[in-house]
């Protein structure tokens, strides 16, 4: 790790590597996901799915089903609670189709049964009439006037009149005078680019388990990046208040935003309620390819203009998302995020979002940036091919620093690019020779971060040892990194620490496991818990010892009196503290609740080579860095594991991965067969360099890390690429086929 | 659809289990067992995340029938350490943070293994292309070649 000297605080926890406290049950096969808690009298639950890509449900009979022996319950989506709201709509009617199924997989009945032997049967039962509709599942399709409408009415104001009924919003960003700028360069390129729908490919597929009486009590248990949101969405889809649904977060085995949605949870509460059982349901992976969110797929233009020295002096982007049946806003984050990591004088970015008949898109890791960066990223680099310019000097050049107005808006205070930038070019790598066939690519990501609504409840036990109950599953060893903080506020070890996951009964709303906000605000929230049990347990010493409350101060893990004026105490331990505690005024306990703000920005750089076999097509990687500011990198393991696994879900999208629909509107590689996800041989080692600049907005310093590894490789690849073969790939993935085609002249 | 007896040792103990002529090993070790540390992840043998050994070959247990490992002799994941002691390349893997949700690392354990116990010293190609059936989405890889390689040096010297 490189340490660049701008941390001023010097950390006694934060920074090391202690083991996790799940680590043993995970090693032992002990753990609790989703699927493997069970209740006495649970019955096995599946739903029924639409194969058309779009229709109108004419009917739908379940007679048969509820009559057969071992089942206990068939729903439909008359069994959920119409919502008015029409985002909660949305869901509701993606977790049971009313009127129209909207793409193959769109989820129409569900049954509970004895088994899944009973229950798959059941589901053959189940009469069905459709009218089948025209379809759309191409983004640029969609966007014809002549386009069949997937849904009507969805557009909104923002929208120009005359576009194609499927585009639902429009946004645009920038600055500047984009003419002025384009006249000014000496070389202008323009280019259009794709990339396929990637789903986030977690192993562990949707599970839940749930319990609903009829007088409205329930529970449910379920792998989650968000118990607190399964609630509120589950509570109103049942027609229940929040205060009666208790959900429990299991460990879960993967998400990437993907479970960020909810879909089988308010199912398996509506069969619960009717049949009277606890009922399980647990997806298959077909299931989870067809009807949970993949990302957009998208169709984009990029037009940069440069000087013969390198400056950027304009850039525009147009992109076209599509994030499936439903509208959804991740196109405004591709937009916001194209350009962000360049000092521009005159930008802009115009972004629609088109209905398709697609899954409903979830957040995949940085939602829409990946995409419009590789884009801008290609783009950047062709110019720096055709005026002979160093890659690294001119994104070096153009970079955005402390004072830069971005491209979407805010102006940058403390940010890592350069630093990151810099790191990278005096990285052995950006040196060493390559061999025949292959090429260096490189590209800049950046992720705006979230803060969020957090809610952190922290206990002094009388043995002196603290407990912290937090409301966010842990996806990638959070809880080691918020122990760390806790024992670092409080002054004593991590191992007299344990973080645990509360129920959305013990703490107040948490927002989800996502913008890459955990170790950020949970963590901010954990330290002012600490403040407040610290202030807690310098009162109970100044009662005992006779003084102004105010006159005590915590050092190292310990009360002490302030100045000499306060008087000579020896200093009193937590533990000290801890031990008399019911006795000096009960219970110790911190607690902080807030909406965390000044995530602070996040970029990477990432270094990679790679050889194209010019026989097959194929595309190995050869060698791949990673250079990222972690602001402060509470666990640096788990901050490499971060800028690892996102490098490598990277180098699947650039390669490998697809969603592919036949002319039918149905999905085609709904399995990891076809769909093909990175695997250890794929690989080499993945290389990485922390960077610390502080982060104003947190006293540790912290960022957050988990989103923007995920961005620079679809561009790191396609520029590796380009440079190897003498031609550059605007679709992605860059498959063996594709590169076959492109290297024949095709 | 009537049941069949099957009589298998398990993690060494001697267990008996009746099952669906059409049901899964993994489905007996999960729902009849109370064996939970094997995950499906695909049901389909693409994953690895249900990796179990029979008779000392490493299989997707999502692809064996139950019905098939009469006399057999099956490892999982909950056989792989006893009491409080864990494996080296258990240990290995909390060391080397090489899980981040942990859902894949039973299967990648009981295979990486099932690689040492015949191979002490592979090098990281060899690694990387015995482990290329088991998914992990989550690391990239990187630091579970390094705990596999930190624990296979450890029980060659142990």
């Amino acid at each position: 790790m490189m340490d660049t000297g701008v941390s001023k605080r010097k950390f006694k926890q934060v920074g090391t590597r202690p083991a996790r406290p799940d680590g043993v049950d995970k090693v032992k096969g002990r753990a609790m996901y989703g699927a493997d808690m069970t209740a006495p009298g649970m019955l096995t639950g599946r739903i029924l799915r639409s194969p058309h890509a779009h229709a109108e449900i004419v009917s739908i009979d379940v007679s048969e089903a509820v009559a057969l022996t071992g089942v206990k319950a068939v729903v439909t989506g008359a069994d959920l609670v119409a919502q008015d709201d029409i985002a909660m709509r949305d869901i509701q009617i993606n977790v049971l189709a009313t009127d129209k199924v909207l793409y193959d997989g769109h989820a129409v009945a569900a049954v509970a049964a004895v088994n899944a032997d009973v229950a798959r049967a059941a589901l053959k039962l189940i009469k069905v009439t459709y009218r089948a509709l025209p379809h759309v599942t191409d983004v640029d399709a969609a966007m014809a006037p002549d386009a069949p409408v997937v849904q009507a009415g969805r557009s909104l104001e923002t929208v120009p009149a005359g576009m194609s009924a499927n585009v639902t919003n429009q946004c645009e960003f920038g600055h500047g005078n984009l003419d002025a700028g384009f006249a000014r360069a000496d070389l202008v390129i323009e280019r259009s680019f794709t990339t396929a729908a990637t789903h986030q490919g977690y192993i562990e597929p949707h599970a839940c388990l749930a319990s609903m009486t009829s007088d409205g009590k329930a529970e449910v248990w379920c792998c989650t990046q968000g118990h607190f949101n399964v609630r509120s969405i589950c509570a109103p889809l049942l027609g229940i208040e929040a205060s009666q649904l208790r959900v429990t977060a299991s460990e879960i085995g993967g998400g990437f935003g993907g479970k960020t949605a909810v879909f089988i949870e308010p199912v398996a509460l509506a069969l619960s309620r009717k049949s009277g059982r606890p009922v399980k349901i647990v997806m298959t992976r077909d299931e989870v390819f067809k009807a949970t969110g993949p990302t957009v797929a998208t169709s984009m233009d990029v037009k940069i203009g440069m000087t013969k020295d390198g400056r950027i002096t304009a850039g525009d982007a147009t992109l076209r998302y599509s994030g499936g049946a439903f509208p959804c806003g991740t196109v405004e984050m591709g937009a916001q995020s194209a350009f962000a990591a360049y000092d521009l004088e005159a930008v802009r970015t115009l972004g629609w979002n088109v209905l398709t008949n697609r899954p409903k898109e979830a957040a995949y890791r940085a939602p829409g940036a990946p995409q419009a960066i590789y884009a801008v990223e290609s783009v950047i680099d062709e110019l720096c091919q055709k005026l002979n310019l160093d890659p690294l000097d001119v994104r070096i050049k153009n970079a955005a620093t402390k004072g830069t107005l971005s491209s979407y808006g805010p102006t940058f205070d403390d940010i890592g690019l350069m630093a990151t930038l810099e790191a990278a070019k005096n990285h052995p790598h950006y040196s060493a020779p390559l061999g025949k066939n292959q090429g260096r690519g490189l590209s800049a990501g950046f992720w705006f971060n979230f803060g969020g609504n957090t809610s952190v409840s922290l206990t002094v036990n009388t043995d002196g040892t603290v407990s912290v109950s937090e409301g966010n599953p842990d996806i990638g060893g959070s809880r080691a990194s918020i122990s760390l903080m806790a024992a670092e506020e409080l002054g004593i070890g991590y191992d007299k620490v344990r973080t645990i996951i509360a129920d959305t009964a013990s703490l107040g709303h948490n927002d989800n496991t996502d913008g890459s906000r955990v170790t950020f605000a949970v963590g901010l929230a954990t330290i002012h818990a600490a403040r407040d049990v610290i202030k807690k347990m310098c009162g109970r010493a100044a009662r005992m010892w006779d003084i102004d409350e105010d006159a005590v101060t915590w050092v190292d893990g310990a009360a002490v009196p302030a100045g000499d004026n306060a008087g000579k105490f020896p200093p009193m331990t937590l533990a000290e503290i801890a031990a008399t505690s019911l006795q000096t005024g009960g219970p110790l306990a911190g607690h902080h609740e807030f909406t965390a703000d000044g995530a602070g920005v996040s970029f990477g750089v990432h270094l990679c080579d790679i050889e194209v076999d010019p026989e097959t097509g194929h595309t190995s990687v050869l060698r791949y860095t990673v250079f990222q500011d972690a602001g402060k990198a509470v666990h640096p393991d788990y901050v490499e594991g971060q800028m690892q696994g996102g490098a490598v879900q990277g180098i699947g999208w650039a390669l490998n991965e697809e969603y592919i629909y036949g002319r039918d509107g149905r999905l085609q590689n709904a399995g990891f067969l076809d769909y093909r996800i990175p695997v250890a041989s794929d690989l080499p080692k993945i290389d990485t360099v922390i960077l610390e600049i502080p982060n104003p907005g947190h006293p540790y310093g912290v960022r957050g890390v988990g989103e923007t590894p995920i961005v620079p490789p679809l561009a790191a690849v396609s520029n590796a690429v380009a440079r190897a073969i003498g031609m550059r790939m605007t679709s992605l993935p860059m498959s063996p086929p594709r590169i076959l085609k492109a290297l024949s002249g095709g | 659809m009537k049941t069949i007896q099957v009589a298998t040792t398990i993690n060494g103990d001697a267990t008996e289990f009746v099952c669906a002529p059409d049901e899964s090993l993994l489905d007996v070790l999960r729902n009849r067992l109370g064996l939970t540390g094997a995950k499906e992840g695909c049901g389909t043998g693409d994953c690895g995340a249900c990796t179990v050994t029979l008779d000392g070959r490493m299989v997707c247990s999502c692809l064996v029938l139950g019905a098939e490992v009469e006399g057999s002799t099956i490892t999982t994941i909950e056989g792989m350490s006893t009491g409080d002691a864990l494996h080296p390349l258990q240990q290995a893997f909390i060391d080397h943070a090489a899980l981040q949700c942990g859902i894949c690392t039973p299967g990648i354990l009981v295979a990486a293994k099932a690689l040492l116990d015949r191979n002490p010293d592979p090098t990281d190609t060899e690694l990387r292309y015995w482990l290329a059936g088991n998914l992990c989405r989550c690391t990239g890889y990187d630091k579970i070649i390094a705990a596999v390689q930190d624990a296979a040096a450890k029980m060659r010297t142990a």
